[in-house]
């Protein structure tokens, strides 16, 4: 494989409270390739939005990062000054976010939150990115953009506002797109449209996309890879396909059986017992160890570091092929 | 560029344009008082050329402290100039000085506030502690005691009300910015790559601004009460311009046999006060429901 556009490696975020410090990323890596499109995938709390926001520098104070680098183009972000930060902000790697009635200023018309990207990053005219933003707002299916653009945020529905965010985020047709969970707030009929919406305009224009959500039906839907996050590290990654016929992640594995299938009706739905470890205390074994059926002796003390699996994948699990074993005799994606 | 077609049938395209300033302002019954009130006086002051009879500084000697006829509809004080005249010429003065006095504090307190909510840490900390010491004093003694030192006349009360109106208006910007800030949409303007600065005219601003905007009213209030004071006590508006304040203070000797030369300009004060405190309450129903 040639030169991943974006490479995170073992990236660490701390956050300090009065209570400790918090571990929220830890030690984590994964890497993306030109026009990719990877699931972040986990449960709240992982550390996943955390990753997302670390990449661009946007952490929340008193968040910040430890260590680990982002390597975008060759470029580190981590250690990138401001300026040239926010230059790559919005241009070459934008943003999407998770509640498109919050994350659109509720006071300017949606043409011009459209027209600000291409007016401040590419230089354009007031004129000419006024026609850009019909041009995106056209792209995304917003239909009637010249009646629209005058719109404001709360006069549109809850899809045509992410479809809004999501032209906001090509304005000026960046490599790559990280999106904060974008079809949550959404209900599933329009969820489905946006990530309709996403793919097509994936293919359409290239950009390769990093896509954090909780919900493994949207990664199946829209990803190539993904990689499962638990308790601030990634357990495993590999190609969507691979990972939903074969987890080699108890937790993985937990994560899908607690999805509904409408095909394959159990008795009832797996849920993972446990919760997730605090994030202050510091770990002596696997973090997933105190809720895997599959843990034994040797599970308790020690670094579980990714380490190469069968098929091109990593997995942080030492017990992987009896998890995988699991799976085959009681497959979790009926027709994958 | 082929256009994407997502389906869009279960999409509500738009939710109604919910009904905005310009289709409510004239069933927002205060707004409507206050604006009338306002404008008329606003009206009087600029037509004053035109409408007073006399002017202001015309002593008809003949009719010294006269009372209310057909030529001096309110009479006339003890040099012999029409009491009506120089009501309408004090409002010009007075409206005029109010509203300037207004909007010098307003941007100075806004641009503050916004720094110091926004950046917070060091720069909210020198401006707040500022503002600490400003609030420290009662708002009226302070504008006195800087005329005082400063000189009477117009351009000290500017400076005066100035350096001290400008914290009230830092403290409202810097408490909206601070829960503004939070929001997503700022976030999502710094993931776009927006500057600092960019971030808060563009984007900040108009989200905070309607608050320091009905604040003002009832500052124009304060401000044209502490310019009548000034008057009073002939620290204002310096004679013979006619000043609302200093129109009370000179018909106060002769208040047992001319009562209307101090009452009068102290009703024009009353509803001045009046009609700007409506307007300012009409326009926070109207903007907040906004």
């Amino acid at each position: 494989m040639n030169d991943p556009l974006l490479e995170v490696r073992d990236l660490r975020v701390e956050i300090p409270l009065a209570r400790g410090v918090v571990h929220a990323v830890d030690g984590v890596s994964f890497s993306v390739g030109a026009g990719e499109a990877l699931g972040l995938v986990g449960e709240s709390g992982c550390g996943k939005s955390m990753t997302l926001r670390a990449i661009l520098g946007l952490l929340p104070r008193p968040a910040e990062i430890s260590s680990g680098q982002v390597m975008f183009g060759g470029i580190d972000l981590v250690a990138m000054a401001p300026r040239p930060l926010r230059d790559i902000r919005g241009r070459s790697i934008s943003m999407i976010f998770q509640e498109p009635m919050t994350a659109l200023n509720p006071v300017m018309r949606v043409g011009e939150q459209i027209a600000e990207g291409p007016q401040h990053h590419l230089g354009q005219s007031r004129r000419s990115a006024r026609a850009r933003a019909l041009e995106l707002m056209r792209m995304v299916g917003i239909p009637d953009p010249v009646r629209r653009a005058r719109a404001y945020p709360h006069e549109l529905s809850g899809g045509m506002r992410q479809r809004v965010m999501i032209a906001i985020a090509l304005s000026c047709s960046p490599q790559l797109i990280l999106c904060d969970e974008p079809t949550t707030a959404l209900d599933v009929t329009i969820q489905d449209q946006i990530l309709k919406l996403l793919l097509s305009l994936r293919k359409e224009t290239g950009v390769a996309v990093v896509l954090v959500t909780h919900d493994l039906a949207v990664v199946a839907e829209t990803c190539d890879s993904l990689a499962v996050m638990y308790a601030g590290e990634v357990v495993e990654t590999g190609a969507v396909g691979d990972v939903f016929r074969l987890p080699r992640h108890p937790y993985t594995l937990g994560l899908m059986r607690s999805v509904p299938d409408f095909d394959v009706v159990r008795d009832s739905l797996a849920s993972i017992p446990g919760t997730p470890p605090d994030l202050v205390s510091s770990f002596e074994g696997c973090r997933f160890a105190p809720r895997c059926q599959f843990a034994k002796q040797d599970c308790l003390a020690g670094t579980f570091p990714l380490r190469v699996a069968p098929g091109g994948r990593q997995t942080a699990c030492i017990h992987d092929e009896e998890c995988a074993e699991a799976a085959r005799r009681d497959p979790v994606v009926s027709s994958a | 560029m082929a256009a994407v077609t997502a389906p869009l049938a279960a999409d509500p395209l738009t939710i109604p344009r919910a009904r905005g300033f310009r289709h409510r302002w004239y069933r927002t019954p205060s707004f409507v008082a206050g604006l009338v009130i306002v404008g008329l006086m606003v009206g009087l002051a600029i037509a004053a050329p035109v409408v007073a009879p006399y002017n202001p500084d015309h002593q008809d000697l003949e009719h010294i402290l006269a009372g209310s006829s057909a030529h001096h509809w309110l009479g006339t004080d003890e040099l012999g100039r029409d009491e009506w005249s120089r009501m309408l010429y004090a409002a010009r003065v007075d409206l005029r000085v109010g509203f300037l006095a207004v909007l010098f504090p307003f941007i100075l307190g806004t641009t503050l506030g916004c720094v110091a909510g926004y950046y917070a840490r060091f720069a909210d900390t020198l401006i707040m502690r500022l503002v600490d010491v400003v609030v420290a004093f009662p708002f009226t003694v302070l504008i006195i005691a800087m005329v005082f030192v400063l000189g009477p006349g117009t351009r000290s009360i500017y400076i005066a009300i100035t350096l001290v109106g400008w914290v009230s208006y830092a403290r409202i910007i810097r408490g909206e910015i601070l829960v503004q800030k939070r929001q997503e949409y700022v976030l999502a303007a710094r993931g776009a790559g927006l500057g600092d600065r960019r971030i808060i005219i563009r984007h900040l601003l108009p989200n905070v601004i309607t608050q320091a905007i009905v604040f003002s009213m009832s500052d124009i209030v304060l401000d044209i009460l502490a310019i009548v004071t000034l008057g009073y006590l002939g620290l204002g508006i310096q004679p013979p311009t006619p000043d609302w304040g200093a129109m009370i203070a000179d018909g106060q000797q002769f208040l047992t046999t001319k009562w209307e030369l101090s009452t009068f300009p102290g009703i024009a004060i009353v509803i001045t006060g009046l009609g700007l405190s409506l307007l300012g309450d009409g326009l926070a129903d109207l903007l907040r429901a906004e």
